[in-house]
């Protein structure tokens, strides 16, 4: 049975088809990478599923409940959470307060705060709680994306490029992170460039390009396929 | 519809309830804040003259209109230029039902900010529904008091042009708000309801409500991806900034036992609502009664220089508008010298 | 955040509407002028007047509504002191009229550099930093000061007792069964020469075509060499004068005092809004409707009262089309 299923899922802009019936189908606890040349569709498709925009056509459903067209708040609360790609903390908080904001969703605010505090301790970024979160350097805000998302105790979470903007030294680090949280029984969706992460984390590979899926499957086999080649190379080479 | 506590993010541990990073004084110094400033304050009669209290009387009322449009405007990032709507709500509730209905004043407090409140909350869903924002959003709101101002102004329950006028009682009474001219009374209850509403915004700023709002404020996609449903934080904190706003329009009633529509819903009174929370500091707790503090007494400071000018101005005796032409220079100077106000100011030097 | 779900249906809907603004408005608007001859209740000869009236003051509202949207469309900032920069370029030309005793057309000439130094001057010195910023709240409260400053200095200048201004083509003529008075129609006709020169400005010279380049994009204008701030200063200056022109025409028909541009400001707003921020030929349309609305409203609601027929317009334009009758979304 999978956590997530996408059927025929499109979007259309004043006539550009950015994401064109894109069919996904995740199970529960599996790490799913998504890649694909620059404007693939692999950010609208985020923004499809978190509700962040409607879908023109297509279903999206998530843990049995047809979640197709609800709010992103909505979504959020039903578990299925993203993170962004340019991070977007909220500058005049400290960074604890940022996260409690993503417990509060769960519990009272004395807790939130505890609760908060141990997600950061968990992302490694408690020394920093109280620091303001618009001073942080890109690889804290990254972690702190991540923790606001973790925040909310999803079952499923939607990660947008988090190692973009890191240098090699905080790749390493990141990818552990993110493989001890899969560990834990986090299902991931992540979209990224960058592919040794990918080909170390992914259990399941999906290549979008022009707004569709390419193709999808074991990541060793998808990528020796000739047409994500020849995607990859006709567009960034 | 999920098991929580199948959610596996749920696996790190939680650190000890007394853990020192998790300490948060700030409400409490806050408080404690309050309590002393209240206490210096209420001295205040003691010292000042008629004339002085009834400068530091449109003080207090300036501070409650200014504390309230913070709430909306500096915590929720909405940014109203038409808050004589409210006050004037306010100042016309009170007035209307005890001129017309004997009602008491304190009763009209209540009642007035129940309706401001709605009708803020109608006006802004509107608002937000259709994506106002920024300077749209303050165009609206602004056209919104204008409106009233209209509306009232040839409506005959209202009095059209000729407003309310009080009628004077010829005894005390806690009931009707009415005491001997120059008691201290009249110094008190303001400041109480200042007390009032400070308390209101530093508890709410610490509230699930008004850390949603913030988190909108900073950015509403981000939070609304966190779960949180932006439209009510927003309703929320305009709820409470125009029931505030709305009493401090009651008292003015009160104290000047006259109110007409321009009093109430001219875009002055917009204008005064906003000026103080600029000049001490948009989206703090302070910010607005410092500024009210500074803009309060000016006009009054100003009136004795020009009564008396000094020889190099002596060219300015017997104009008006100066009062006004001074406040605004200095909030044009301050929003660009200083776009976080007096106490913003101060503070960010504080910490760093 | 449900909104965004009715947003979807939500702007094709008004695109089908609003693709030909033009007939759609001009249709509506006689439409109700008709059923305001036929079932109106008043005397057609009054009717007449209004329309005449209507339109030859929603002439001059257009000229103000103009300099609004042209600054908002360039340089982002709602510029609250429109109306208070109308009373000074009012009270320019009034000055120069009862000192040196020039004509108040001359006058009115000589008021439109003033205005427009005067406008550059704001720009460069108040608003500059505050629009590099990208802060909307910033400039739209130093513009909100700026409206306090003038009004409050002219009356500090001038006292608040009203000033009137003479003008040497007294008297009225005739037109379309309706009297208007030679300096009404010549404000119209003003108004409309400054609207098509600033148009031409606008299309035609490469300063007009720097000014269209910094509202599209100014980072990018800046990469091809545009003088970013520069376009900035001109075009609130040219705002300024746009205003100035406006003030310089209705001097001889209006009793002046330092807050009687304070209503301006609301009313371009309204027309502004009406015909979508940033948009000239918008401007223009809306401010002949709201010229309409008012004095025909005046039919029947004397006073104050047509002002919140303006106003209706305003809150349904406001939430049926936000962008406005002829902004783009």
């Amino acid at each position: 049975m999978s956590l997530l299923q996408v059927e025929g899922l499109t979007k259309t802009f004043a006539g550009l088809t950015a994401v064109d019936s894109v069919d996904i189908a995740v199970a529960d606890r599996v790490f799913l990478g998504i890649i694909g040349p620059n404007g693939a569709g692999k950010t609208t498709l985020f923004s499809l599923l978190a509700g962040s925009q409607p879908p023109t056509a297509g279903r999206v459903v998530f843990d049995d409940v047809d979640i197709t067209g609800w709010s992103a708040q909505k979504v959020a609360r039903a578990g299925l959470v993203r993170t962004f790609q340019l991070m977007r903390p909220f500058e005049s908080m400290s960074v604890l307060e940022n996260v409690t904001i993503a417990s509060l969703a769960q519990r009272s605010r004395k807790d939130a705060r505890r609760h908060a505090l141990g997600v950061l301790e968990r992302v490694q970024l408690a020394q920093y709680a109280g620091t303001s979160s618009g001073s942080l350097p890109t690889a804290g805000l990254k972690r702190l994306e991540l923790a606001r998302a973790l925040a909310m105790e999803p079952r499923m979470i939607l990660l947008d490029e988090v190692l973009a903007g890191l240098v090699p030294a905080e790749r390493a680090p990141m990818i552990e992170l993110l493989r001890e949280l899969h560990g834990d029984g986090l299902t991931v969706m992540f979209v990224e460039h960058i592919m040794a992460a990918v080909m170390a984390l992914s259990e399941r590979l999906v290549v979008m390009h022009d707004g569709r899926v390419l193709t999808q499957g074991v990541p060793a086999e998808v990528i020796a396929e000739p047409q994500v080649v020849e995607a990859y190379l006709g567009e960034d080479y | 519809m999920t098991d929580t506590t199948a959610r596996p993010a749920a696996a790190h541990e939680l650190p000890a309830a007394d853990d020192p990073r998790l300490k948060d004084t700030w409400a409490r110094r806050q408080l404690l804040v309050l309590v002393a400033g209240v206490a210096v304050l209420s001295t205040l009669p003691l010292f000042l003259g008629e004339q002085a209290q009834s400068v530091a009387i449109r003080t207090l009322i300036f501070a409650i209109m200014a504390v309230g449009w913070n709430l909306m405007s500096g915590f929720g990032g909405m940014f109203s230029f038409g808050h004589a709507a409210f006050f004037g709500i306010g100042a016309y509730t009170g007035a209307y039902l005890l001129v017309d209905h004997g009602i008491s004043p304190w009763i009209s407090m209540v009642v007035a900010a129940v309706l401001s409140a709605a009708v803020g909350v109608a006006i802004a869903y509107l608002c937000l529904r259709y994506k106002l924002a920024g300077s749209y959003f303050a165009l609206a709101t602004f056209a919104f008091a204008q409106m009233f101002l209209l509306i009232v102004q040839n409506v005959d329950a209202l009095h059209k042009t000729e407003g309310f006028n009080v009628e004077i009682l010829p005894s005390d009474s806690w009931s009707m708000l009415q005491f001997q001219q120059g008691d201290p009374l009249y110094f008190w209850i303001p400041l109480a309801i200042l007390a009032a509403a400070v308390l209101v915004s530093i508890l709410y700023v610490r509230s699930r409500a008004g850390q949603y709002a913030q988190a909108v404020r900073d950015d509403e996609v981000a939070a609304s991806s966190l779960g949180i449903n932006t439209m009510r934080a927003r309703l929320i904190a305009v709820a409470l900034s125009c029931g505030v706003t709305a009493v401090a329009g009651v008292y003015y009633t009160q104290y000047y036992f006259f109110v007409g529509p321009e009093q109430a819903f001219g875009s002055a009174v917009s204008v005064e609502a906003i000026v103080p929370a600029v000049i001490g500091g948009i989206g703090t707790i302070w910010g607005p009664v410092i500024g009210a503090m500074v803009v309060g007494p000016l006009s009054e400071l100003v009136a004795t220089v020009l009564r008396n000018p000094p020889g190099f101005l002596s060219f300015l005796q017997g104009t008006s508008g100066l009062d006004v032409a001074v406040y605004a220079t200095l909030l044009i100077v301050i929003v660009i010298v200083m776009p976080k106000g007096i106490f913003g100011t101060i503070r960010d030097r504080w910490r760093s | 955040m449900t909104s965004t779900t009715t947003q979807g249906e939500g702007p094709t809907r008004f695109v089908r509407v609003g693709r030909h603004p033009t007939t759609v408005v001009s249709v509506t608007v006689v439409l109700l002028l008709a059923a305001v001859f036929a079932v109106g209740g008043k005397d057609n000869g009054l009717v007449t007047q209004s329309i005449v009236t209507g339109l030859l003051l929603g002439g001059v509202y257009a000229l103000v509504s103009i300099g609004l949207t042209l600054i908002f469309g360039v340089l982002g900032v709602v510029n609250f002191a429109q109306g208070s920069m109308l009373t000074m370029s009012m009270y320019v030309v009034y000055a120069l009229v009862s000192g040196p005793g020039l004509p108040v057309y001359l006058a009115t000439l000589l008021a439109i550099p003033v205005m427009f130094a005067f406008g550059m001057f704001v720009q460069h010195f108040l608003l500059n930093r505050l629009t590099s910023t990208g802060s909307h709240e910033g400039p739209l409260l130093v513009t909100l000061g700026l409206q306090l400053l003038i009004a409050n200095v002219l009356l500090m200048i001038f006292s608040g007792r009203p000033k009137s201004v003479g003008t040497p083509f007294d008297g009225s003529f005739e037109m379309l069964g309706a009297i208007a008075s030679y300096s009404r129609v010549i404000a119209f006709a003003g108004a409309v020469l400054v609207g098509i020169a600033l148009t031409l400005v606008l299309r035609r010279t490469s300063l007009g075509l720097s000014i269209r380049a910094v509202a599209a994009n100014a980072q990018g204008a800046a990469l091809v060499g545009v003088n970013v701030r520069r376009v900035y200063a001109l075009t609130f200056g040219i705002g300024a004068a746009s205003v100035a022109v406006a003030g310089g025409l209705m001097t001889p028909f209006t009793s002046l005092t330092p807050s009687v541009g304070e209503q301006f400001t609301i009313l371009a707003f309204v027309i502004v809004v009406l015909g979508g921020l940033g948009s000239v030929l918008g401007a223009t349309i809306g401010g002949l409707v709201i010229g309409l609305v008012q004095t025909v409203g005046a039919l029947y609601l004397p006073g104050t009262g047509s002002l919140i027929l303006v106003f209706a317009v305003f809150v349904m334009v406001l939430f049926l089309r936000p962008q406005g009758l002829y902004g783009a979304k």
